[in-house]
């Protein structure tokens, strides 16, 4: 490099790191920053009203998974704690599992119309975004409540004599958490099968493939990129919901986000509320990476 | 070879649209493809024989008549039930799967067991000459190459007719010619049937055994090269393949009167009503207007190298094209606005159907 290239090189690396200062400021304020608040407060000691003492303690960490029994002293492991972790993953989960059986035709409708009704069908899938989460979760609980829509209608037609008891309950979560995440789920599915060459499935129909080898050895693996962008928008949100159970759920039926809020609320414990918040993040992080990792490595390079 | 019918269409119509608006993509189609040939349907676009390929296919279901394989009606069997694959104008080679996984693909889903799947792969890859590109994905490929991943793919599982839906369009002028040669040579080593849609007349003429021309939905004519290019049944098998002129008269018993009263020898034809004849421009002599012919005037002459273009008027304004072979010196003997005397070659004038 002559010299005259070693000072333009030095002079755009300088530039660009001043450039970015902004942006590296703001990133350490909101992100990384709070982050930081979190962790140091999962390490010190739970004050008497809220708050924190300034004390190392690892008893925040612990207590996510021990709790001491206030008579004998002794450390059991916190039932209650692994049902609520058992209930937040299981649900999200299933949240996941049925916003793709009913987001997948869904996106593969709006896909397969005509290139001028798309964005219509697309508009439609976005409408409840206009719409505050409380009021939509509301709307639900009054579709779903003893003398609810559903009760009413089913009675009505004579299904049945009694009103079913759907509320306040895992089911109710899971109505609701499905509803709230579809279109987070149809969009990025829609975005793969919009990219779907169609002459793939008659090039499969000629080479012998069913229907259904179609599906599985065709499209699924195709669009899998899709699939894995929406399972993620989908899980990771409804791992962490706290409007959706604290309303459907009674208050009795808690997710870990309700868990952490009690943590910071009536709880008075932080640095437990902050250990949790913590292996929130760990445990989506890392089932993340385990996702990205297995789903790149023979995904395809086009859709990346 | 006997002469035997692999494939048979019979009075096969499709419309496409409802009612009124409906269209005829393919119009009352009769056609018989024999077993072991190399088959072309050729036609401008638009013309239905891609609709046509897509009904022996299984990709669409006619709205009248039959198609029979073998003997069998396979009108209404979907394409995974009939013995026939397809190689794509786009190609639509699996994105997600390798080389040799697309060609193994067929013969999967048909339930090969392992071993003559892997066995038949390697063949097939060999016989398109990329058995070192066997694990890449198609995408890395160049389109030559995607385009014999195409091919082996759909000769994988062996079927008893290979269609291909314009593959080479694709490609540029070099890599088409050698896949001319390539696609023939696969044709005479597999013995299987193929049936090749194209709009390019030079490719139907040089690969086929026989052509069938189309138009507007219709079989215009089906033979040979050399039958469609020497002995065209109407004005547009005539004008689509090859260059032509084209004479229009009032028919004499062997002769046709045209408009300035000359008299043009065609053996064979009858007296009465009008009638049209065609002939090729390589087969007009050109002479001194006193050795006799049909007088003309030379308008034009263009230089094409191997042959020099000779625009002709005659005298009742008709034009005409005389392709005449360029002598050593370049010269082709003949300046504008000079008189000739026009000669047709023996056998070379031929009735046309409007």
């Amino acid at each position: 490099m002559s010299p005259a290239e070693l000072r333009e090189t030095r002079r755009s690396a300088r530039n660009g790191w001043l450039l970015s200062t902004p942006a590296l400021i703001l990133l350490f304020c909101a992100a990384a920053g709070p982050l930081l608040i979190v962790v140091i407060y999962s390490f010190l000691a739970p004050g008497k009203y809220g708050n924190v003492e300034w004390q190392f303690s690892t008893a925040g960490w612990v207590g996510i998974l021990w709790t001491k029994d206030i008579f004998d002293e002794t450390w059991h492991l916190a039932d209650a704690h692994l049902a609520i972790f058992w209930r937040s993953v299981s649900l999200s989960l299933l949240t996941t599992l049925f916003t793709f059986l009913v987001g997948f035709p869904t996106a593969w409708f709006i896909a397969t119309r005509p290139a001028n009704h798309r964005a219509f069908w697309l508009f439609l899938i976005t409408i409840p975004f206009w719409t505050n989460l409380l009021i939509r979760t509301y709307a639900i609980n009054e579709v779903l409540r003893k003398e609810g829509l559903v009760n009413t209608v089913l009675i009505k037609l004579h299904v049945l004599s009694e009103p079913l008891d759907m509320l306040y309950g895992p089911f109710a979560i899971f109505v609701g958490m499905t509803y709230v995440y579809l279109p987070l789920m149809v969009l990025p599915l829609f975005a793969s099968i919009d990219r779907f060459d169609m002459k793939l499935l008659e090039a499969g129909h000629d080479l012998y493939a069913s229907r259904w080898q179609l599906l599985r050895r065709v499209i699924l693996p195709i669009v899998k990129p899709g699939i894995i962008a929406g399972s993620i928008l989908v899980f990771v949100p409804s791992l962490g919901a706290y409007v959706t159970p604290r309303v459907l759920g009674g208050g009795k039926q808690m997710m870990i986000g309700n868990f952490i809020e009690l943590q910071f609320g009536q709880g008075r414990n932080w640095p437990l509320g902050a250990a949790l918040s913590m292996t929130l993040l760990i445990v989506v992080t890392v089932a993340l990476l385990v996702y990205v990792r297995y789903a790149g490595r023979d995904g395809d390079a086009r859709h990346g | 070879m006997t002469a035997e019918t692999i494939i048979s269409a019979r009075n096969v119509v499709k419309a496409f649209g409802q009612g009124a608006a409906a269209v005829r993509a393919l119009d009352d189609v009769s056609l018989d493809i024999l077993r072991g040939e190399f088959f072309t349907l050729l036609g401008p676009s638009g013309c239905g024989k891609t609709t046509l390929l897509r009904l022996i296919a299984g990709f669409e279901m006619p709205t009248g008549g039959q198609i029979l394989l073998d003997g069998a009606d396979i009108t209404t069997l979907p394409p995974n039930r009939r013995p026939v694959n397809t190689v794509f104008q786009s190609y639509a080679l699996f994105p997600h799967l390798t080389v040799a996984q697309n060609v193994a693909f067929g013969l999967q889903m048909l339930g090969k067991p392992a071993a003559e799947v892997k066995a038949t792969t390697a063949r097939m890859l060999a016989l398109v000459k990329l058995d070192h590109l066997a694990g890449r994905k198609t995408a890395q490929l160049s389109g030559g190459q995607q385009q014999r991943v195409a091919l082996a793919r759909a000769l994988a599982p062996q079927p008893k007719v290979l269609l291909l839906d314009e593959p080479l369009s694709a490609l540029d002028l070099k890599l088409r010619k050698e896949m001319q040669v390539e696609l023939k040579r696969l044709q005479i080593e597999t013995g299987i049937t193929f049936v090749f849609v194209t709009h390019d007349q030079e490719e139907a003429l040089t690969m086929s055994d026989r052509i069938g021309v189309m138009s507007n939905g219709k079989l215009q004519q089906v033979g040979t090269a050399k039958d469609i290019y020497t002995r065209p049944r109407n004005r547009f098998v005539a004008s689509f393949i090859g260059e032509t002129n084209f004479l229009t008269g009032t028919a004499e018993d062997d002769a046709l009167r045209i408009a300035g009263g000359a008299r043009i020898p065609v053996p064979g034809l009858r007296a009465g009503g009008a009638a049209t004849v065609t002939v090729r421009p390589e087969q007009l002599r050109l002479g001194p207007p006193a050795e006799g012919g049909l007088p003309a005037t030379v308008r034009d002459l263009v230089y094409f190298g191997t042959d020099t273009h000779c625009h002709l008027l005659l005298e009742d304004g008709t034009e005409l094209v005389a392709r005449l072979q360029s002598p050593a010196s370049g010269e082709a003997g003949f300046v504008t606005g000079q008189k000739v005397g026009l000669r047709f070659a023996e056998g070379a004038v031929q009735k046309v159907e409007e």
